[in-house]
């Protein structure tokens, strides 16, 4: 049984798979070892866990591929190339994968290294973009009002409306994504809210970037909630955009400089930083890790991480002080990933959903990525679209009315999918049902 | 065939993002879940339906290239290593139920099909496909099928083998044939059978026609907690003996439920040495009886606590943590090298004991998760360092001593992951010249040419994968 000769080694590229792989222009800087490489055994549970898998069944669009991937380029065996990056970059950093893993293997910190040596995502001139965007507009609050002003003249005025008209198709997509910019941004009265009725505790709230500009409701929703169970409310003007977007696209630097920023504008004194983004949760709970390498911050950043919360998460564990009333609707519950996988909080918003008295009707894989995940449904609109067209079937399929999705990213995703299936099905945070019920 | 000329060929068959030429794109085939070898394919195709795969193994076989088939890459021996190189034939696309028969209880399924999916898509007709290996959220029944795979529940329902009932396969000419088909007993020479665990050296299955059984009207779901292994191997003899077949009886150690705890919230107990999950199923009537009787024999031989799973939620949780069991080795050591072996089931204490004390002599930890009930084993020894180093030489002695332990007492050395690379070079332990000889005989009537997953199962006198001693004896040759 000798196997016939292997055909020589390629001297022709073949052609093209996929253009959007191919893109990328190779890196140079060499992939550093990852420690948390070396927990992976390779049993492959992940897989059909995984989004991007399950759509492709490609072994290198996998947790355990990708994780392969990097491997082979930290021992030198693999160059680090366009294509290795598009692998890196297709997937969504939904963490599935660390849900399904039995050895805990920590994906999503190895993928944050990974992109941190690789760069921003695609051809040159996006990759000048995204950078732009992550190290000039997210850390500045002034910026991102004057470009969201800018997004609302056009909005208001009739000019997206227009290019909806005129643009090609993508591109008409891509505007059809774009959220309505709230009318007024997101400005609390003071710095500190006192607690409406006893105070129970003192607690810090991220006001976020996209929930300041596009849900300026749902930030004044939150805060009612708190202070009506008895939350003295801190929200400090120094605060910053959490850095979330800048570790998922390659720029840890930048997203460090936040972090030290944040930590430095939040007070100390609280019990718990809230936040109602779950993707900022996430984010701001691995600060420590982030800054694990800056001795001046490293401790601050580890005490910092181990206050935040999820507004959920928070919530559920304080307990509802008042006795709502009942909401007689049916909902479902979309899990954002960083909340189920990140942070591991599924119970606590449904023990508030139940709380309220609303009616919960179970989607099948509530805990799969929409396809939102952050800019990739800007940067990979074909996954996202189809992992989108997934999501709103099984939201279809419960018969609810209202889908709670208590992440911004989740929320405008959906909704744009809701609008773009002719789906009738309302889009809302657990905050703001909370908020409508009076607890 | 130039490289360029192949691939051309083969896009023309499955399309262009369905074969895979890139070196990143490549190296991602060249292991699955045996991580003490690997190997790099040539190309890698995956097509989508039995006409594309029969295509590709034409012009593979035009090329001369070895073909390797593979589905999600779980296999625990090596079987899916492009060893010989050549082109790996990926089934994970083809994963559609084809056919499914609610009264005659039999499903057509693609190869890729994930077993656990096979089974979620059975659940709303009260029925469910038995084997249930510990890979089953992840591996294909295609997969499955060329492993003959176990699980907890084959104690009572059998193994892969005992629930298929027909295969379309293409042959190593690029022909498609069924073997089997509908019935329970096809006329004629029984090649499913032939087939079954036959690790992609015959054919590439194409479609599988499995046999479905009806979700039981009752189930009751234990956790005899005990002090020490051997006691819980003494309690699964006995309850054997005393003529009971429980659906499954595993065992886990200490260290794979601490382990398992890490991740999940499953409740096994963080200070006991052992426990034996047992399930029992049956009538609404039978099943308090018979459990009743387990868990008397369970106490007579010294079980600490007995857990019973009181609600659907706990009895599935039980099951999570023991399906969890192999991946949460990776919180144990840096590498483990999981075993699979089997014993007698009257034996199993004695060989336990013997694995333990192997496990001592060669100085590395042995963990334990396994199909208690029907006596195979998975002794799993965890360490730090590589296969490369010269330290790796203690782990297989380690594991050569565990595989000669079991057949001394009457066993085998593979229960239910194959022989792939991992075990070849052992096959001369159980069997004779002769009985290799007829197998091999079996091997050229399917592949004349030995061009399907070249060099799996039968010993090739090269090193197990990375045997120092064996490397470090080829470099002194070489120098």
């Amino acid at each position: 049984m000798t196997p016939s000769p292997a055909v020589e080694t390629p001297r022709v590229e073949g052609p093209r798979v996929e253009a959007s792989r191919a893109a990328a222009a190779p890196r140079a800087r060499p992939m550093p070892f990852i420690p948390e490489v070396e927990t992976c055994i390779h049993c492959g549970l992940c897989l059909n866990q995984c989004p991007t898998y399950r759509v492709t069944h490609l072994e290198a669009e996998s947790p355990r591929g990708r994780i392969y991937l990097v491997k082979a380029a930290s021992q030198g065996e693999l160059d680090v190339t366009a294509s290795v990056a598009g692998h890196l970059y297709l997937c969504l950093m939904c963490r599935a994968c660390e849900t399904a893993c039995p050895s805990g293997v920590q994906y999503g910190r190895i993928a944050e290294a990974a992109r941190e040596v690789l760069g921003p995502p695609g051809p040159p001139l996006q990759r000048w973009m995204v950078r732009t965007t992550l190290r000039h507009l997210m850390p500045s609050p002034r910026r991102l009002r004057l470009a969201a002003g800018l997004i609302r003249l056009a909005q208001r005025s009739g000019l997206v409306a227009l290019a909806r008209r005129v643009f090609p198709g993508r591109l008409r997509d891509r505007l059809a994504m774009m959220p309505e910019v709230s009318p007024r941004f997101y400005a609390p009265e003071a710095e500190v809210l006192p607690a409406i009725g006893a105070r129970r505790t003192r607690v810090a709230f991220l006001s976020g970037c996209a929930m300041s500009l596009f849900f300026t409701d749902i930030n004044e929703a939150t805060v009612r909630v708190l202070r009506r169970n008895g939350c003295e409310v801190a929200i400090p003007r120094g605060q910053i955009c959490c850095g979330a977007l800048n570790v998922h696209n390659g720029e840890a630097d930048s997203a460090r400089a936040m972090a030290r920023r944040n930590i430095d504008a939040f007070p100390d004194d609280v019990d718990a930083v809230v936040v109602n983004a779950a993707g900022c949760g996430a984010a701001m709970k691995e600060y420590g890790h982030l800054l694990k390498d800056d001795p001046a911050y490293r401790e601050r950043a580890g005490r910092f991480a181990a206050k935040v919360r999820d507004a959920g998460e928070f919530l559920a564990g304080l307990g509802l002080r008042t006795a709502p009333q009942p909401v007689s609707l049916t909902v479902t519950y979309q899990d954002p990933c960083h909340l189920a996988h990140g942070q591991r909080v599924r119970a606590e918003p449904r023990a508030l959903l139940a709380a309220i008295g609303v009616r919960l009707v179970e989607m099948a894989g509530s805990d799969r990525c929409c396809g939102s995940a952050g800019i990739y449904n800007v940067l990979q609109p074909e996954m996202s679209e189809t992992l989108l067209r997934e999501k709103m079937d099984a939201i279809c399929a419960t018969g609810a009315g209202t889908v709670v999705a208590p992440n911004p990213g989740c929320m405008m995703q959906l909704r744009y999918g809701a609008q773009r299936f002719g789906i009738p099905v309302r889009v809302m945070h657990l905050m703001d049902l909370l908020d409508q019920a009076g607890a | 065939m130039d490289r360029f000329e192949l691939i051309r060929r083969l896009q023309a068959i499955v399309g262009q993002a369905y074969v895979l030429y890139r070196p990143d794109d490549l190296t991602v085939y060249e292991q699955d879940a045996l991580m003490v070898a690997r190997h790099t394919p040539d190309l890698v195709v995956l097509p989508e339906g039995t006409a594309q795969v029969s295509d590709v193994v034409k012009v593979a076989r035009q090329a001369r290239l070895p073909i390797t088939a593979r589905g999600a890459g779980t296999g625990l021996s090596g079987g899916a290593i492009p060893e010989a190189g050549g082109v790996v034939v990926a089934l994970t696309r083809m994963t559609r139920l084809l056919e499914l028969d609610v009264a005659s209880r039999i499903a057509l399924v693609e190869p890729g099909m994930v077993n656990a999916d096979l089974t979620a898509m059975l659940a709303p007709h009260g029925l469910f496909y038995a084997p249930d290996p510990g890979s089953q959220v992840a591996s294909t029944i295609g997969g499955n099928v060329a492993n003959n795979s176990g699980g907890p529940h084959c104690l009572a329902y059998g193994v892969t083998g005992n629930n298929v009932l027909g295969l379309e396969v293409v042959l190593a000419d690029g022909t498609v044939t069924w073997m089997g088909g509908r019935a329970h007993d096809a006329p004629g020479y029984d090649l499913t059978g032939v087939m079954v665990g036959s690790e992609g050296t015959f054919g590439i299955v194409t479609t599988v026609a499995v046999r479905l059984m009806p979700r039981r009207e009752a189930v009751r779901t234990l956790l005899a907690v005990y002090e020490t292994v051997d006691a819980a191997c003494e309690a699964t003899s006995a309850v054997i003996a005393a003529g009971m077949v429980p659906e499954a009886m595993e065992i886990l150690d200490g260290i794979v439920m601490r382990a398992v705890n890490k991740t999940l919230h499953v409740g096994f107990p963080e200070d006991a040495e052992a426990a034996l999950l047992i399930e029992v199923e049956g009538l609404a009537e039978s099943v308090p009886v018979l459990i009743e009787r387990v868990e008397a024999i369970c106490r007579a031989h010294g079980a600490r606590r007995i857990q019973t799973a009181a609600t659907a939620e706990e009895r599935l949780n039980l099951w999570k943590g023991r399906k969890h069991a192999y991946g949460a080795m990776g919180r144990v050591g840096r590498r483990t090298m999981m075993l699979d072996v089997c014993a007698p089931r009257s034996r199993l204490a004695e060989v336990m004991r013997k694995v333990l004390e192997a496990g001592q002599r060669w100085n590395i930890g042995v963990a334990n998760f396994f199909h208690a009930g029907d006596g195979n084993m998975h002794p799993t020894p965890f360490f730090d360092f590589d296969d490369t180093s010269p330290e790796y030489a203690r782990v297989i002695g380690l594991t050569e001593d565990i595989m000669r332990a079991c057949i001394e007492a009457g066993g085998t050395i593979t229960g239910e992951h194959g022989i792939g690379l991992e075990k070849r070079e052992y096959l001369g332990w159980m069997f004779n010249e002769r009985d290799i000889a007829a197998m091999k005989t079996v091997k050229q009537v399917f592949d004349p040419d030995g061009v399907l997953n070249p060099d799996k199962v039968f010993p090739t006198g090269r090193p197990v994968h990375g045997d120092p001693r064996a490397k470090a004896a080829a470099a002194a040759g070489q120098a």
